[in-house]
């Protein structure tokens, strides 16, 4: 616990695990905690056009975290980013943070959304690459990151059905494969978004160079989606 | 006459002429009446299909980019099939939109109550935050769906209906109106009820009060007519009986008051049938309504007396 309350440095990778510890108070996490980790730094770090200064910029990309719980993750990378003061991070779940359980975006500096009930993120990420396309935006990608369990619900069949035929090629999908749904998905998790007209990448999760392949993975016409397979929950 | 629906597509379609900002949201309900216009804007006339959840999630990403979406279908698949999207894509989100419903308590009994909603607006009243208009005649839905849209980036529902007054009124997107001044008590009238409460209180010595956005509520309209016509009010609501009495409650708080309200009843009717005779088993036909407004002064007065008053 030596790292301090400098807020203009920015940190790299390597200190995840302490920013995670200040929230946590040690540094061996969850599942929930740190099944997103990878994916999220590889997307901050190598893949999101937005920064700290871009945040209300109408032209950032928009990332938007769908699985709400477990977001220590989310909020390691945000304070790595700059986004959040890393002094905000022992405060966590306290009655004065603005860091919850589960993120509020009206008081966390660069969340795109509030989550926390599953199901919402994708529907919204539809909607937000529609608006980017009818304000002649076509430049910003939309990301939305949700569970393999959270792709139970039925808000996210609505909008991978949408999207796809839609042609909706700013909009991206991660979807955290940590085997937690209890019943599994006939014919794989992507097979759901090819029948609907996605383009399709299944990589390692843990693996940043795959993972970024995957994320910049050309797609012309059509909405991605990254399945990224983590260690399972319960393992 | 045309009904109020009818002048949705209409104008809104203008409005999406006017400003650049504004979207239309549909799950394949009245997509028809946006055909032509959506070839003109064809990125802000969207529909997703019979998806209702996807229909609020999509005007709420909408709103986040800074576009004014207006979202349409049925009351109960508008409000009620995808209320935690209402709750949270929106005002969780701190996002605005206007939610345009059609068919309310029962436009069309014949076919049943899973096309009825007469709790559309006690259900939202559950959330903060949200205005309510709920017009009495086409003129007056043209004129708030315009509040409406303009309102910024405020959470608003505009419930339209078939059933509808004779004539239209100026509304204002705020206030109570002034109908009928009297001595004896305060009706208040809420959107297509009007006429009714009208041919129901005539020669009563009341106040009527014509009301066509119901939240926020009208407290200092209230306040004026009963410090004039006494502490009685009746309302009449074209939705389920009783969703107001919260609000006229709070506005008189400080004032030993009495409330009757009358609308929509709660336990399903099962029955098909006319609009007439929906409203006259909810008990909100003139001769109903009088009944029930009549006996219920009348038992203030009772009341006033055995206490002295």
């Amino acid at each position: 616990m030596t790292l301090t309350a400098d807020d203009n440095r920015t940190y790299g990778y390597d200190d995840l695990p302490r920013l995670l510890g200040l929230m946590t108070g040690d540094e061996k996490h969850g599942p929930a905690a740190t099944s997103t980790l990878d994916v999220l730094w590889v997307l901050y770090d190598r893949v999101l056009g937005v920064t700290p200064e871009r945040r209300d910029d109408p032209a950032r990309d928009r990332f938007l975290l769908s699985k709400g719980h477990g977001p220590m993750a989310y909020y390691a990378v945000l304070a790595a980013k700059g986004f959040v003061p890393a002094a905000w991070l022992p405060g966590f779940g306290s009655y004065d943070s603005p860091l919850g359980h589960h993120p509020d975006r009206v008081l966390v500096p660069g969340a795109e959304i509030g989550s926390g009930s599953l199901g919402h993120g994708l529907p919204i990420a539809v909607g937000t690459a529609l608006g980017l396309r009818a304000q002649g935006l076509p430049g910003p990608a939309v990301w939305v990151l949700i569970g393999d369990a959270e792709l139970d619900e039925g808000s996210n069949h609505e909008a991978i059905a949408f999207a796809g035929p839609t042609g909706l090629d700013r909009l991206h999908t991660v979807v955290i494969d940590n085997s937690s749904a209890s019943h599994a998905r006939p014919g794989g998790i992507a097979a759901r978004f090819e029948a609907a007209g996605w383009s399709t990448v299944s990589v390692d999760g843990r693996d940043h160079d795959a993972l970024y392949a995957a994320f910049t993975a050309p797609h012309p016409g059509r909405p991605h989606v990254v399945v990224a397979r983590v260690e399972p929950k319960d393992a | 006459m045309d009904t109020m629906r009818d002048r949705f597509a209409p104008v809104v379609s203008r409005l999406l002429d006017e400003d650049p900002r504004v979207a239309v949201v549909l799950a394949e309900i009245g997509a028809d009446g946006f055909r032509e216009t959506g070839r003109r804007h064809p990125d802000r006339v969207i529909n997703v299909g019979i998806r209702e959840q996807l229909l609020i999630g999509t005007a709420a990403g909408l709103a986040l980019t800074g576009l004014r979406p207006v979202v349409h279908t049925f009351a109960s698949f508008l409000v009620e099939r995808p209320f935690e999207q209402v709750k949270l894509d929106l005002g969780h989100q701190d996002a605005g939109a206007v939610l345009v419903s059609a068919a309310a308590s029962f436009d069309w009994p014949a076919g049943g109550f899973t096309h009825m909603a007469p709790g559309d607006v006690a259900l939202l009243d559950t959330l903060d935050g949200w205005t309510v208009h709920v017009p009495g005649h086409p003129d007056e839905a043209e004129t708030l769906l315009r509040h409406a849209v303009a309102a910024g980036e405020d959470k608003v529902y505009v419930r339209l209906s078939v059933q509808s007054n004779r004539q239209g009124r100026a509304v204002d997107g705020g206030h109570f109106h002034t109908v009928h001044e009297g001595r004896s008590g305060v009706v208040v009238a809420v959107g297509p009820m009007l006429d009714a409460v009208l041919a129901a209180t005539r020669g009563l010595d009341v106040t009527v009060l014509y009301a066509t956005t119901v939240r926020p509520f009208d407290v200092a309209g209230l306040r004026r007519a009963t410090a004039a016509a006494g502490p009685d009010v009746v309302l009449v609501e074209p939705y389920l009986a009783g969703t107001s009495t919260a609000a006229v409650s709070e506005a008189l708080s400080d004032v030993p008051h009495r409330v009757l309200g009358l609308g929509v009843g709660r336990r399903e009717l099962r029955r098909y049938g006319t609009i007439e005779e929906h409203v006259a088993a909810h008990g909100l036909d003139p001769a109903a309504l009088r009944g029930r407004i009549t006996g219920y002064l009348a038992a203030g007065r009772t009341t006033a007396l055995t206490t002295g008053g």
